[in-house]
């Protein structure tokens, strides 16, 4: 019963939900309400209203704030893992690759390097192929410039199949040849699984969806003869018809194309098949097949690009990077990287986040402690004068507590310089040389001071809240006891005061630890916050995967800080102003 | 607190020197705000006091930063940016926000500290990771509106900066207006419930006076958080949405002209009017509260 009474007495008003347990708890029959059900089910229906209706209220923000701030971050969670990049660009490459055993001594087949020239074509032909450099120069530097070449070399042997074809049979040469010949005439079958890849592959290569019409269908026919030609031409045709808006009948194939079809027409069994063969151009197909031309040696093409397509390491690279998923990401935030053989220590030149990390931590404690520092004396001073002069001394604190943030850091910035009026201040009185001024800009200390006083109000203002309900008798009745100012502050004021140092510690902490724009403006190089990293590898570098783990691991650790704030402090004493 | 008659002379050197640190501490706090004004109207377009400033000399003095602020294209283009963004967003936050406060505050709520947690969370999330999150995803969000829905490229790239600020106001709505609410007297409610009036009647004729105060703080916070915000709008919003802060971030990175401490000062100002304001609230409330029934 004891609840009962205290819900009938409390503050706050009866709710629903007291009536049901004063129900409960009734003995005797059911009671009835005024229209005759019975008490209990006409007052759970009166919560449930209630509920649905708070939810209601609370329904459009949720949503707000769901999708506009919390599926953000999930993307970035997502992408800090994300490696779709290889496979996308890539997809035979990589489906070929994966047979190939990485830790042999032998170079990928032949099928690898076909695979590779189309795939690598396509990209090049979309301008794809640097971005994938730049994604596997993370990785293993050098191969930026790999691919970029390869980009531009891969047309050339393309060009020369070309003019062997149109040596053989001059309809070679015209592009309505290829339109007919590929193209599913009235009624005939169409290859609809190859179509649907192909528009998938363009679709991701162009970044959007791509918006035009194309007049063109992969006969499946033709594409059972001629499969690597037919995807090749179909995948034009989705370029040209879709993206460029062109007519694909009337517009020049790309060059490999030409190369693709020198593979099909010379495959083992291809003259068998082509005797079956029904379609269009059929005679044409057979001058290519009885002139005697030989299969393309992809291998020797790459060779010639660069040596480094001969090169094992790249492989093994591509291999290592080509998983949908990557854990590399989060390797080359803790300065590791992945390797063939599993993870490894970055070389030493290029370990450089993991000290940035603890630069990050112990710039923060120290902002912390020198908060702590100039705070306690403050918020003491405030809570121990009388409510008037408190006021006033209180405009002092809250008014850069109001001021904006880019207006105290240009402060920060005109006063540290070194023609800055610090600098100028101790000339004038002496301290320092004219020649010989302070450096206190650009540098770690720069940053400490300028945070420092950005962050002290948040400090203050917890400590000030604690501070101004401890009751002052304890501390007189200590010294009555004989015990000596310092004992009396020691033991019984300053354990009192803890809890404002914990609330205001935590708060400056998380506050400092994600800071990018004071260490950006005040810090130069020495004095940079692991967010300023963050935000150059997301404008400067583009390494949007690094960028996002190191995101994450920030994101953790403020997560962490923040529930052991909520233990201590609690969620709903957060208080402004 | 003042000093006993009977104190020591080590207590009296004491109490001197803790006054002495304190005041320390407090120019610490305020001197930077207060160098940037004279520093405004400095005549060369030095950081620092140029000897006739220091005479008093009205020669070293002038009003031509602030005129550079007013005439100069990029900065009044940047501060017009200011004043669309902040009070759409405010405007947003202020409305989901104060409706989800009132339905936060009822007495049943499922998952109230889960649903807590989200909406605080911007405010918990440091900015930089914010703005990463949302550069990744507002650019497919973007994408999408341009390309499929036919908007306009600057019309997308203001609707994105806004909905971001927006977020980022919620929390302190949130939690400036169920502070109000803890003090708001349920039976005022019943009491109109009871004289015939609807919901709707209710909350606007009875809850929202009582509560306006919480809500106008909250607003304000939220157009301060929108107006000195300077990362997420960097990160999402491209040039033409250049806002002041950001107009000031890149001064001070790059080209440094004196007319960012023109504009600090007159921001410097804004905030005094926005502390006043906040504070008068305050007490309004308070004395509210002090009248209202038990």
């Amino acid at each position: 019963m004891s609840d009962v009474t205290d819900a009938t007495t409390a503050k706050r008003g009866p709710t629903p939900d007291d009536a049901l347990r004063i129900a409960d708890s009734g003995d005797g029959g059911p009671v009835l309400a005024a229209d005759g059900t019975p008490l209990k089910r006409s007052l759970s229906r009166a919560l449930r209203v209630q509920k649905m209706r708070a939810l209601a209220l609370i329904a459009p923000l949720l949503v707000f704030v769901l999708i506009s701030f919390i599926v953000p971050i999930g993307d970035m969670l997502f992408r800090s893992v994300e490696n779709r990049m290889v496979g996308d660009t890539l997809p035979y490459t990589v489906e070929e690759l994966s047979k190939w055993d990485g830790a042999s001594d032998a170079l990928p087949p032949e099928a690898v390097y076909r695979d590779l020239y189309f795939d690598l074509f396509l990209a090049a032909e979309m301008k794809r192929h640097t971005r994938l450099g730049s994604r596997l120069n993370y990785e293993s530097s050098g191969m930026s410039s790999l691919f970029r070449q390869a980009g531009r070399k891969l047309d050339d042997p393309g060009d020369e199949a070309q003019e062997a074809l149109e040596a053989i049979d001059e309809r070679w040469g015209e592009r309505e040849t290829y339109f007919e010949l590929f193209n599913a005439a009235e009624g005939a079958e169409i290859d609809n699984d190859l179509l649907k890849a192909q528009k998938k592959r363009i679709r991701y290569l162009s970044d959007t969806v791509p918006t035009g019409e194309m007049d063109f269908s992969p006969s499946a026919e033709v594409s059972a003869l001629l499969p690597l030609a037919a995807r090749v031409y179909t995948s034009f045709a989705v370029i040209t018809g879709m993206v460029d808006n062109k007519v694909v009948a009337k517009t020049k194939p790309m060059e490999s194309l030409y190369l693709a079809l020198v593979q099909d027409v010379t495959r083992p069994g291809f003259a068998d098949d082509l005797a079956a063969y029904n379609g269009p151009q059929k005679d044409a197909l057979a001058a290519l097949a009885n002139s005697g031309l030989t299969a393309p040696d992809y291998t020797a093409i790459f060779e010639e690009v660069d040596r480094d397509w001969v090169n094992l390491d790249t492989w093994r690279v591509i291999q290592t990077h080509s998983g949908t998923f990557t854990s590399g990401y989060f390797l080359n935030a803790v300065d590791m990287q992945k390797t063939p053989e599993g993870p490894a220590v970055q070389p030493e030149n290029k370990r450089v986040l993991i000290q940035l990390f603890i630069r990050t931590l112990i710039m923060s404690l120290t902002i912390m402690g020198a908060c702590i520092l100039l705070a306690y004396p403050v918020a003491w001073l405030l809570s121990n004068l009388p409510a008037r002069k408190a006021n006033v001394l209180m405009i002092l604190v809250l008014l850069p507590f109001w001021t904006s943030l880019l207006v105290r850091t240009s402060a920060w910035k005109v006063m540290l310089q070194q023609q800055g009026v610090i600098n100028d201040v101790l000339v004038w009185i002496g301290l320092v040389a004219d020649n010989d001024r302070l450096v206190m800009i650009n540098n770690q200390f720069g940053t400490i001071t300028a945070m420092t006083h950005i962050l002290l109000p948040f400090m203050i203002l917890p400590m000030y809240s604690v501070m101004s309900t401890i009751n002052p008798s304890y501390v007189r009745a200590a010294k009555s006891l004989g015990a000596t100012n310092w004992t009396a502050f020691w033991r019984v004021y300053f354990p009192q005061s803890i809890p404002g140092i914990g609330a205001g510690s935590i708060l400056v902490f998380i506050l400092s630890i994600g800071y990018y724009i004071t260490p950006e403006i005040v810090g130069g190089t020495k004095g940079v916050f692991i967010s300023n990293r963050i935000a150059y590898h997301i404008s400067s570098s583009l390494n949007w995967g690094l960028a996002a783990a190191l995101g994450t691991i920030l994101l953790a650790v403020v997560l962490l800080l923040y529930w052991c704030y909520d233990k201590i402090v609690g969620i709903d004493n957060v208080k402004l102003g | 607190m003042s000093l006993p008659i009977y104190a020591t002379f080590g207590e009296r050197v004491w109490y001197y020197t803790f006054r002495v640190i304190c005041a320390l501490i407090f120019i610490f706090l305020i001197t930077p705000i207060l160098v940037v004004i004279p520093l405004s109207f400095n005549a060369e377009n030095f950081f620092t006091f140029t000897p006739e400033m220091l005479r008093l000399d009205p020669d070293g003095y002038s009003l031509k930063h602030y005129v550079d602020f007013f005439t100069n294209n990029e900065w009044q283009r940047s501060f017009k940016n200011s004043l669309i963004i902040a009070p759409i967003a405010t405007i947003i936050s202020v409305s989901l926000g104060t409706l989800a406060a009132v339905g936060l505050s009822q007495s049943h709520v499922p998952f109230r500290r889960a649903i807590m947690a989200i909406l605080i969370s911007p405010m918990i999330v440091p900015l930089i990771i914010s703005a990463t999150g949302m550069f990744f995803f507002y650019s497919k969000i973007g994408n999408f509106m341009e390309n499929s829905m036919g908007l306009d490229k600057n019309l997308v790239g203001y609707i994105k900066v806004i909905l971001a600020h927006a977020v980022l106001g919620i929390p302190f709505v949130i939690i400036t207006v169920t502070a109000t609410l803890v003090g708001f007297d349920r039976s005022l409610t019943r009491a109109a419930a009871n004289m015939g009036a609807n919901p709707l009647t209710t909350f606007f004729k009875v809850q929202m006076p009582l509560i306006l105060p919480g809500v106008i703080s909250g607003g304000l916070f939220a157009f301060i958080t929108s107006f000195d915000e300077v990362v997420v709008v960097l990160f999402v919003g491209s040039a033409s949405q250049k806002t002041l802060p950001w107009q000031m971030f890149t001064g001070l990175r790059e080209q440094i002209s004196p007319t960012i401490l023109a504009v600090a000062t007159i921001l410097v100002g804004l905030s005094i009017l926005l502390l006043t304001t906040v504070e008068l609230l305050r007490r309004r409330s308070e004395r509210l509260r002090g009248m209202s029934p038990g």
